[in-house]
């Protein structure tokens, strides 16, 4: 299986980089900048109730508050007044994929979504600018009680209080301030809740494509995975580029049940003028199981570190991500987790490549709290530069209150060896394959954790980004 | 045997980075399906040799020619030199995490044909030659050398050898570091490639062992940089009792 991997075939870059301005005045676009009156028109336009009105009005003045992030990559290009919050076709969320209005439908059907839901996929929702365009649910799926839906119809639905006792519960708008901006004029994103005992066989995905140049994408994701159930949930991201800064800031928080399991796996291939400030959190409860696979390979800059709160006793998590930072991009990448419970324990294993001049930062951040008793933590993360002018930093975190804690930690960062690529060209290689040969074989051990097709779309993207096209 | 040369060199001259001059003047000729045996002291530069031969970027070619195969290949890059049907079985072969071994030599057979390789019958040749390296078969689906003992290491060069089927190979010390029982399995698989596929080669080496079975042609001495006598296979025996005294003397 492995082998197929590594035979990619080429791909063209407008695939993420088409962008649909023709149809520019089917779009409801709001006014740029935060005021309380823009809040307030989201609020209007999504028909929130009361309570989310007020909780919107709130994040807005908590947003006003909380000073900029000053310890991580610069985003003084981010410029609020000039980013629109809500940008959304003039027509609602279909349920058929024929009833999606054609210029959406071409772009998703250019990323290939529709034809991985037919394939392989046990539900899509589809976003595009602010608002969810699709979302569909195989029929199998939804008979074992299996909730995956928008979170606006969720909020006027027999859910509704399940929401209101969950959304922004895990990630505060008091946060920081860009979980305030996110709680403030959140827009789309998905609801997810799998009943007890149930197992979902096959994954589900959303996909979220930010068209609209200068706007903000804030989608929230909700997942709630009961006592003894299992999900995989897929999401990915893209964004074609402009001259202008765009921000991501979603959300996603993520509740795994008492012997439950939640797999999350996201390829991130935004635009390479997209601030990318995205908050994802778990809480994972006794037994409880959180899996994460993440890749990241577009934005300007990225500020992403998913966090697992290992509340319950026996509770796992396991990280495994990838970050490729070429020229021009900041990325600050890692991860959290703070275990509670006894014998909590965590795998963090991240792989960094930078090239061109692109700045790989892996952070993390291990807290084991006095209640974690014979808690277990292992990091390992390893860099790899592809020439003299790009970097890559570890800033490893950890906090340990208990004695018999077993944390063990590993950082590697090196240069790829022009022996090593002497070696592979000595064998008929051509110089750039023997580069991505070695980029990708570094690679593996996250690709390796990623459904085929994804498996095969992150190999592409790194053959894109080490042919100098990314 | 032809008497067109497959490898000539033409009064080479390396230095690294333009610096220190490594090599001089090197004149080699070497015909299709011969053996040759390049011998020397430590640090005369025979590994130079073999790497400025393939076309490593760190050596640098300060004077003189490499034809081969009747084309001049001086600045050719190795990918180049190895479609052309050259081949380099390393001293330390690199290791390369991520990529099994199996889809490692998949890949350069289909870089150096450029046809599409055929699955089933690939595998078939893969196990066979495998089997004559009494190679483990799982070695296909380990990433390339890595956590390879010394042995394995050198086993799978010449695993590659005998699935590329160059028609010349250069050998850089081969048998350094194996024991008495893997020298004679590498030499079985040299030995496969010099007599059943008709490939010429350049063995460097210290030692005699690994030439016990095979069939030499020419024995050359390289001291300081430079060719300094060539024989032919009693050369080897003579060096295997007196060592390179005579030769050092003579320079």
């Amino acid at each position: 299986m492995s082998d197929n991997k590594q035979i990619v075939a080429d791909i063209d870059h407008s695939l993420y980089d088409f962008k649909d301005i023709e149809n520019e005045k089917d779009f409801y676009r709001m006014e740029e900048g935060l005021t309380e009156e823009t809040v307030l028109k989201v609020s209007e336009e999504k028909n929130d109730p009361d309570w989310m009105r007020d909780f919107r009005l709130e994040c807005l003045k908590l947003y006003n508050e909380i000073k900029m992030p000053n310890w991580g990559p610069s985003i003084e290009g981010l410029d609020m007044d000039k980013i629109s919050s809500y940008v959304r076709h003039k027509s609602d969320m279909k349920g058929k994929w024929e009833d999606v209005p054609e210029d959406i439908k071409n772009t998703f059907e250019k990323l290939g979504i529709p034809q991985a839901e037919r394939e392989s996929l046990a539900g899509v929702g589809a976003q595009y600018d602010s608002e969810l365009v699709y979302h569909n649910v195989k029929d199998e799926v939804a008979a074992q009680g299996v909730i995956y839906t928008d979170l606006e119809s969720a909020l006027r639905s027999e859910y509704a209080d399940m929401i209101k006792s969950h959304f922004m519960k895990l990630v505060p708008p008091t946060d920081h301030k860009f979980a305030a901006l996110h709680g403030a004029v959140w827009s789309g994103g998905s609801f997810v809740y799998v009943p007890k005992n149930v197992k979902v066989e096959i994954p589900l995905q959303s996909y979220f494509r930010l068209n609209a140049a200068g706007a903000g994408q804030f989608e929230h994701t909700l997942i709630i995975v009961d006592e003894g159930a299992d999900l995989h949930f897929i999401e990915g991201c893209s964004a074609p580029k402009y001259n202008v800064a765009n921000l991501h800031a979603g959300c996603v928080e993520l509740y795994v049940g008492k012997n439950a399991r939640l797999r999350y796996s996201t390829i991130e291939n935004w635009s390479k003028n997209m601030y990318n400030l995205n908050t994802k959190r778990a809480l994972v409860e006794e037994n409880g199981i959180m899996e994460w696979v993440s890749g990241s390979f577009g934005s300007h800059t990225s500020y992403l570190y998913p966090m697992t709160i290992l509340k319950g006793d026996n509770s796992k998590m396991e990280f495994t991500g990838i970050t490729f930072a070429g020229k021009g991009q900041n990325l600050d990448t890692g991860a959290k987790v703070v275990h509670q419970g006894e014998r909590t324990s965590s795998v963090i294993n991240t792989k960094s490549i930078s090239k061109d001049g692109g700045i790989g930062t892996y952070r993390s951040s291990v807290t084991i709290q006095s209640t974690a008793k014979k808690a277990k933590a292992s990091i390992s993360c390893d860099s790899l530069m592809l020439d003299s002018i790009s970097r890559a930093d570890t800033i490893p975190g950890m906090d340990i209150r208990t004695s018999d804690a077993d944390v063990g930690h590993e950082a590697k960062i090196g240069r790829i060896s022009d022996e090593a690529i002497f070696y592979l060209m000595s064998r008929g290689i051509s110089e750039e394959d023997a580069k991505a040969m070695i980029v990708s074989g570094f690679a593996n051990p996250v690709s390796k954790e990623l459904p085929l097709e994804y498996a095969v779309e992150m190999n592409n993207l790194i053959k894109l980004e080490m042919s100098g096209n990314g | 045997m032809s008497e067109q040369s497959l490898l000539q060199v033409k009064d080479l001259s390396v230095s690294i980075d333009n610096e220190l001059p490594i090599l001089n003047n090197i004149n080699l000729d070497i015909k299709p399906g011969e053996t040759h045996v390049l011998m020397g002291p430590n640090g005369a530069g025979k590994s130079t040799l073999g790497f400025s031969l393939m076309g490593n970027p760190h050596y640098c070619v300060t004077g003189g020619q490499i034809l081969f195969d009747g084309q001049d290949i001086t600045n050719l890059s190795a990918d180049k030199r190895a479609k052309a049907g050259m081949f380099l079985s390393f001293q330390n072969p690199y290791e390369v995490p991520g990529i099994s071994m199996g889809s490692f030599i998949r890949n350069a057979y289909h870089a150096q044909t450029g046809a599409p390789v055929k699955l089933l019958q690939f595998q078939k040749s893969l196990k066979a030659a495998m089997e004559l390296l009494s190679m483990d078969e799982s070695y296909a689906d380990r990433d390339l050398n890595v956590g390879f003992s010394g042995g394995e290491k050198k086993k799978a060069e010449i695993l590659q050898l005998l699935m590329m089927n160059p028609k010349f190979a250069i050998l850089d010390e081969t048998d350094s570091g194996l024991d008495v029982d893997a020298v004679r399995t590498v030499s079985k698989g040299i030995e496969e490639y010099q007599k059943k596929k008709d490939g010429a080669l350049l063995i460097i080496t210290h030692s005699t062992k690994i030439l016990e079975s095979l069939h030499v042609d020419y024995t050359h001495v390289l001291v300081k940089g430079s060719i300094v006598h060539t024989g032919g296979a009693s050369l080897v025996d003579e060096i295997n009792e007196n060592g390179f005294e005579r030769f050092i003397k003579e320079d």
